[in-house]
């Protein structure tokens, strides 16, 4: 149990009097900071290569944060979300290199098959719970992208195929540069959203069916349907995602579909902490650095790799973002008096 | 307001409720009391909708409600807590009441996303309210605490405050004072009185008989499962079957 | 026609024993903490590995059988002691984190010290396949079967007659009657993972002569077991010896009938749908909720 420095004091009933704050003073702080961050960081950045991890680590967060709001908020593990990156990255694939769909359209149509799938699939498995969801998702997962590796005359099979460029009446978005300021603007735009849902009623919703099924349901919640929506939402902007990163890229394969992809989102979630949005861009910072510092010690990286998540699931088992601002704020409550609420 | 009439339900080979039948006048107090086991909470879960009715109907306001989900039964106007608590303690206490607040807001996600003109105001409206009312249940204290870090006595009087979010027509409340001290009981014994006063239908399962018996306007008995007897506080005490079955048994410890 | 029905009954057969005592791990490790642990393949792979390492230094093979399997059930006991009890209270989520950061850790290890060259065993009674009914069937194959066998049996023996296995019985029904009745929870604990490693270990010691092991071999054998086990009701003891049995049955029966190239699709594909029809699995108790 946390320890909460205000309950029971009856100097926070002085409070009541005035407006009783919601979440949103802190908020805006947080995201100066992010666009501060994301509009300076080009100038820091050397090179290309370097471009290319910082777009690469705002792809990560974006679908990071897509699926913190499936597993963190609502509380439905999925062990195979990057099933639908890969969904809508190989969709705009095919339809532009098959069908010589333009990239915009063929991105909504990827989103919107991937949509419907992850409904039908969600009508009938977010019924199970805990490990039973986690394996039914993991599967879904690897079937796609055992589909994808199979279906060469479509996809090029294990090898993979060309993308190309992304362009919009006329234009052509070329080099890191400018898809940086593309998935910068995405990831700026998601924390916008994604907050938003957290604090209205809606993302309410989903919060109190993660505390209490039972509650939600006798508090007017239809438990399933909500769901059912949460999961295709997050599925439908990992494949936007999925499309734009495969225009960047200009290169897919099914691996970008696979367990370890899957896996990998599941530890920025976790890592950075369950239900909080700048730790899934935390966490996605740690997953896009860390293997390009850590290349080049063959065996070691893995080993440092797993140190690292076990050492921090057993000293900041709610993640790294909710511990440490915990900890940050009963500082700050016993230092200033109980400025931080 | 409430026609319960042959109410079954078996788990396997128990009948936890059988062959139940009452009804609840608008406006009043109904309590539900009996021994444990006796199939009071089963009772609670089958009318709010948890449970699927073995056989029997349960008719609100003139309808057939017999085996709707219970997040039906909330837009009808049916509220209730829980024996053992359903907190969500992954959120904070006054927005556990909000939650309660559910079907008042607009709460598409679409809407949401995108800070529809008009929800904030709403929602802090409803942030006011629900800080009402948490005073109101006696909670006040705990408006900008974690529920995770709120202690037993107070997470009851929040799940009533929850309850009464939804501004519901019939307010079922599972034993709300199971756990409590003396003086909190008295406190939950006096917000039932006046939530009674203000006109709201209430259903209480209780144990503690000094409660039961001052509040209530009509007192239902169950006993392994059916209906043992059911009248005025001062007809069930007088009643030698509930004396041999149950007072007599109970008035020892109290 | 027939023979080749019968060809790939047996080579399923074999393959399901290995995904049996992959799903037996899980099982036994779910059953006592209820944590689904990520690092079984690795222990079936570092058994494997260790067996093939010791033979090729000349150990003995009996000798490097059993110091493979003891030098994994040794890391079963301390990846339990020093990465899960620490975080006994988290989350279901943060459990599964620390459980795949071990077998990445198991994974590095074994790469940095026996290197990434896949591994072989020599076969235990020689490589001449055996015919039966038109079919043939390698010696090693009734190697698996046996062992799974065995397995099975000391398994049964071990829960119904012995004290500590009673006590990992009580444990998994309710943890703090256990403890309150006398049983050392903490112990039963840790030996719950060593066991898990030993059971997978043996599998992966039979298999190597068979399949090679390598580093990254783990992975896909402990996925199939948390198939398996899932299949047949996760913490189910005979629901995971149906579970891997069922599963190495249709893998082989689908690369034999219908397509090799989706092969590794059809556990999941199975899966899923007996998810659907029984969330709780062939065998696995439906769960109740009190409220």
């Amino acid at each position: 149990m946390t320890h909460h420095p205000d309950q029971s004091l009856p100097r926070s009933r002085q409070s009541i009097s005035g407006p009783i704050l919601g979440p949103g003073s802190r908020r805006v702080v947080g995201l100066a900071a992010l666009a501060a961050v994301v509009a300076l960081l080009p100038l820091l950045l050397p090179n290309a290569f370097y471009f290319d991890v910082a777009i690469r680590i705002a792809i990560l967060a974006v679908n990071g944060i897509a699926l913190n709001l499936l597993m963190g908020y609502t509380g439905q593990i999925s062990l195979g979300h990057a099933g639908f990156f890969g969904l809508g990255a190989y969709g705009s694939a095919v339809l532009t290199t098959h069908f010589g769909w333009a990239p915009l359209p063929a991105l909504l149509a990827a989103a919107g098959l991937t949509a419907v799938i992850a409904w039908g699939v969600a009508r009938v498995i977010l019924r199970l719970r805990g490990h039973y969801l986690a394996m039914a998702t993991l599967g879904l997962g690897i079937i796609i992208s055992i589909v994808l590796g199979n279906e060469a005359a479509w996809t090029g099979g294990p090898d993979g195929m060309p993308v190309d460029g992304f362009s919009l009446f006329g234009l052509t978005l070329s080099g890191e540069r400018q898809w940086y300021w593309v998935f910068g603007g995405l990831l700026i735009a998601t924390v916008i959203l994604a907050q938003n849902l957290i604090d209205s009623p809606a993302g309410r919703a989903l919060q109190a069916l993660h505390g209490s099924e039972t509650a939600a349901s006798v508090a007017g919640i239809d438990v399933g349907r909500r769901k059912i929506a949460v999961f295709v939402l997050s599925a439908t902007v990992s494949a936007m995602l999925g499309s734009l990163s495969a225009h960047y890229s200009g290169y897919i394969n099914p691996g970008i579909a696979g367990f370890l992809q899957s896996v990998e989102l599941v530890i920025i979630v976790v890592l950075g902490g369950m239900a909080s949005i700048y730790g899934s861009i935390f966490g996605a910072v740690v997953m896009g650095l860390l293997p390009q510092i850590l290349a080049g010690y063959e065996g070691w990286d893995s080993v440092l790799f797993g140190v690292i998540l076990v050492v921090t699931m057993i000293f900041l088992p709610r993640g790294v973002v909710p511990s440490l601002a915990t900890r940050l704020r009963s500082a700050g409550v016993t230092g200033k008096g109980g400025a931080a609420c | 307001m409430l026609t319960v009439a042959n109410l079954s339900k078996r788990f396997g080979g128990v009948h936890a409720v059988q062959d139940v039948s009452f009804t609840i006048p608008r406006g009043c107090v109904y309590s539900v009391i009996g021994p444990n086991g006796a199939g009071k909470t089963t009772l609670f879960n089958l009318i709010s909708g948890l449970y699927t009715p073995t056989s029997g109907s349960i008719g609100f306001e003139g309808q057939e409600i017999g085996g709707a989900a219970p997040d039906q039964l909330a837009r009808r106007g049916m509220s209730r807590t829980f024996q053992n608590l359903q907190i969500c303690r992954n959120l904070s206490a006054i927005d556990n009441v909000m939650v309660g607040a559910h079907l008042t807001l607009n709460s598409s996600m679409v809407a949401g996303m995108l800070r529809w003109p008009g929800l904030s105001r709403a929602d802090r409206a409803c942030r006011e309210r629900a800080a009402a009312l948490m005073e109101r249940v006696g909670c006040g204290a705990f408006i900008r605490a974690d529920a995770a870090a709120m202690p037993y006595g107070a997470l009851k009087r929040l799940e009533i405050a929850r309850a009464l979010a939804s501004e519901p027509k019939i307010l079922f409340l599972d034993e709300p004072a199971a756990g409590l001290n003396h003086t909190e009981t008295h406190g939950i014994q006096t917000l039932v009185a006046d939530l009674a006063r203000s006109g709201l239908t209430v259903v209480v399962v209780e144990h503690d008989m000094k409660l039961v018996m001052s509040v209530s306007d009509r007192i239902l008995v169950l006993n392994y499962g059916r209906r043992l007897a059911e009248g005025t506080p001062s007809e069930i005490r007088e009643n030698p079957e509930v004396i041999a079955a149950y007072l007599g048994a109970d008035a020892e410890e109290d | 026609m027939l023979p080749e029905l019968l060809q790939f009954i047996l080579s399923g057969m074999t393959l399901g024993a290995m995904y049996m005592l992959s799903a037996l791990g899980f099982s036994m490790i779910y059953n006592a903490s209820g944590v689904i642990n990520f690092a079984q393949g690795e222990f079936i792979m570092v058994g494997g590995m260790a067996a093939s390492f010791l033979s090729a230094a000349g150990v003995p093979l009996p000798l490097a059988c059993v110091a493979g399997v003891m030098i994994a059930g040794l890391v079963g006991g301390l990846v339990e002691r020093m990465a899960v009890a620490p975080a006994r209270d988290a989350e279901v989520a943060s459990i599964i984190i620390i459980t795949i950061g071990v077998s990445m850790i198991l994974r590095g290890l074994t790469e940095i010290l026996l290197g990434k060259r896949p591994h072989a065993l020599p076969h235990f009674s020689g490589e001449a396949p055996l015919a039966l009914l038109g079919a043939t069937i390698l010696p090693q194959s009734l190697w698996v079967l046996a062992a799974g066998a065995l397995i099975v049996l000391g398994l049964s023996l071990f829960f119904g007659r012995t004290r500590i296995g009673k006590g990992v019985l009580a444990t998994s029904y309710d943890r703090l009657a256990a403890q309150l009745v006398g049983v050392d929870v903490r112990r039963v604990l840790t030996l719950s993972f060593a066991l898990s490693a030993v059971i997978g270990a043996v599998g992966g010691v039979v298999i190597a002569p068979i399949s090679t092991v390598a580093y990254d071999t783990g992975m896909m054998l402990g996925l199939k077991g948390f198939v398996a086990a899932t299949l047949g009701g996760l913490g189910s003891g005979p629901g995971a010896v149906f579970g891997g049995l069922f599963l190495g049955l249709i893998e082989a029966l689908t690369a034999g009938y219908v397509s090799s190239a989706y092969k590794d699709a059809v556990p999941f594909v199975l899966v899923f749908i007996v998810l659907v029809l029984r969330p709780q699995g062939l065998l696995g108790a439906k769960p109740t909720d009190r409220i």
